[in-house]
């Protein structure tokens, strides 16, 4: 970090501390403390002190009577849960889909709008909008065009007479359906993102590239995927944390499924909710919560280690 | 444009093949788009039909005449706003410090900033519950928007923007008597417009399609935010498409208005974050 010199702050040191501490850092300590404060209570009081709390809870009998220490039975509980297990493994699925899609749709959306022609203001927005509006809005619109019977795609295919999955009915079809909308809900910010990443390559590469004779194709490997490897790690990253613990998947699966048919979209996340609040299991749920955060920290430290940071640079 | 003609002058013989794509990215970019936005309009033009496929408007006055829609829409303005300004103030102020001011300690506060962007609700949500239960503030507005103020992402943005003025601004207000609040009052504040109205947009989007926050510590009706009240209809309208459309298709206009006409802040802010 560079401090450079404030006529008003060096006047006001005195020489002695001046010399001792070189570094005048405790300049503007009172006035920080009156900036950073807001914002310092709300962390702590509302983030900090919950991802805490959190930790406790998972050790106690906490219901709508009191709390009671239990040690380590809610974890206990958890390995022998079948629910549980099956809520992990339908997350790992979702984020396994999840992620990979994420990146190559947004990745190739992204070289397909990067450069300036023709209405292509109006295509990014077009293809970022669905991310404007709410996923409680995407559930409602989907459930009417995936509808049994009289929903949009069911009543095309009636009228060519091809049969139409029960999309959020069949537990076969369930989880990949929810998959799909949460990328069409997010692909488009993260194009944005990747659009970014594209546009800051030189373009000097790609003339030097077309002067050896190499296609498009040897561009987008020799040049383009290695210059965006670090906006590509971002969206990884990011769709990792979604993936594992976002939002998204929650409102979806309220709105659409419900966690059904036969537990098919029964994400932890999901699992987590309906036995804080509708079974008041609110020591287990924070239990499993503390489960899902250590798995997601540690697949995100996993990225990090095997990149080096996002530097992909291990073998240079 | 130029990257593509550019291309063209240096290779020549490749200029049938350049002409060919300048035609195909934009249909091909044009029918993605569409395709990819269909929903939305779909979910507009089912809004505008009874349930026997008639075109109608009935749908959208029964919905905007309906004083429990109205109310949760009412609820969703007074949450977004307020959430909106609250947002603006704690995290301008916050940003301020980080960028302008030298105190002991100001690389973990800003380690701790940014690691908040890694703890998502889902995660907290129970202890949460419990502290806001413990407040007292089941059921009330305060209890809807003060938890979800604190994200990271806002002070960040600000204080990637407050780090761009120079110093020169800064020094001559302090030369002329302004102590840190004035400084950043007088100096900072008018010209962080484009930040303040980044944020803006991104923290009403955010909070107007807030959906698990207000579902978990709301069960009175009357404080229900529109997302909320409207997945009750589900059950309540179910088969009604038509107006379960039109209720969806109000939800989501507000976000959709001030989407299309602030987009280039989003993208702006995505610049000025570091992250693209």
């Amino acid at each position: 970090m560079t401090i450079t010199t404030d006529s008003t702050v060096t006047l006001t040191v005195p020489p002695e501390s001046r010399r001792r501490n070189p570094v005048p850092l405790r300049g503007d300590g009172a006035a920080a403390v009156g900036f950073l404060s807001p914002m310092a209570i709300g962390v702590l009081l509302f983030i900090a002190l919950p991802a805490g709390l959190s930790i406790v809870m998972s050790l106690c009998e906490v219901t709508f009577g009191g709390v009671t220490f239990v040690g380590l039975a809610n974890y206990q509980r958890m390995l022998g849960d079948p629910l549980f297990w099956r809520s992990l493994g339908v997350t790992a699925v979702y984020a396994l889909a999840f992620v990979p899609g994420l990146t190559i749709l947004s990745l190739s959306l992204a070289l397909l709008v990067h450069t300036e022609y023709l209405g292509v203001g109006l295509w990014r927005a077009l293809l970022l909008a669905p991310n404007a509006i709410s996923l409680v809005a995407t559930a409602l619109v989907w459930r009417f065009i995936l509808a049994d019977g009289n929903g949009t795609i069911a009543t095309v295919a009636n009228a060519l007479g091809v049969p139409a999955p029960s999309w959020l009915g069949d537990p076969g079809w369930a989880l990949f359906t929810v998959i799909a909308i949460s990328l069409w809900s997010f692909m488009g910010f993260y194009m944005l993102v990747m659009v970014g990443g594209r546009q800051d390559i030189p373009i000097e590469l790609y003339e030097a590239a077309r002067i050896d004779g190499a296609g498009a194709w040897a561009q987008f490997w020799r040049i383009t995927l290695p210059m965006m490897r670090p906006t590509v790690f971002f969206v990884v990253l990011m769709g990792t944390v979604i993936g594992l613990t976002g939002l998204q998947s929650f409102d979806l699966v309220f709105v659409m499924t419900k966690g059904g048919p036969a537990n098919a979209t029964s994400l932890t996340i999901y699992y987590i909710y309906q036995q804080a609040f509708q079974y008041g299991q609110f020591g287990y749920a924070a239990a499993m919560s503390t489960v899902l955060t250590v798995i997601m920290f540690t697949t995100a430290a996993v990225f990090f280690r095997v990149t080096n940071s996002g530097r992909f640079d291990v073998d240079g | 444009m130029s990257m593509v003609s550019h291309a063209g002058a240096a290779v020549t013989r490749r200029r049938s093949r350049v002409g060919a794509s300048q035609i195909a990215r934009p249909v091909v970019a044009g029918l993605i788009s569409i395709v990819v936005v269909s929903p939305l309009i779909i979910m507009v033009l089912q809004s505008l039909q009874t349930d026997s496929g008639e075109w109608t408007f009935e749908n959208l006055r029964f919905a905007l005449t309906d004083s429990q829609v109205f109310r949760w829409l009412l609820n969703s303005v007074i949450v977004s706003v307020s959430s909106t300004a609250l947002v603006l103030v704690i995290h301008s102020l916050a940003g301020y410090a980080l960028a302008r001011l030298r105190f002991r300690g100001r690389e973990m506060v800003f380690l701790g900033v940014a690691a908040t962007m890694f703890v998502s609700l889902p995660v907290v949500l129970v202890p949460l519950f419990v502290i806001v239960r413990e407040m007292g503030l089941l059921d009330t507005y305060v209890g809807i928007v003060v938890p979800t103020l604190f994200g990271g992402f806002a002070t960040i943005l600000m204080r990637q923007f407050f780090l761009t003025v120079p110093r020169e601004l800064e020094e001559a207000a302090r030369i002329d008597g302004c102590g840190h609040f004035q400084t950043f009052l007088r100096v900072f504040l008018p010209i962080a417009k484009p930040a303040f109205v980044s944020v803006a947009v991104i923290n009403f989007l955010a909070s107007w399609n807030l959906f698990m926050w207000p579902l978990t510590i709301t069960s009175d009706s009357r404080l229900w935010v529109v997302q909320v009240g409207i997945t009750s209809f589900q059950t309540q309208y179910q088969g009604s498409w038509g107006y379960m459309m039109a209720v969806t298709f109000l939800s989501a206009l507000p976000t959709l208005v001030v989407f299309f006409i602030l987009q280039r802040y989003i993208v702006a802010s995505l610049k000025t974050s570091g992250i693209k």
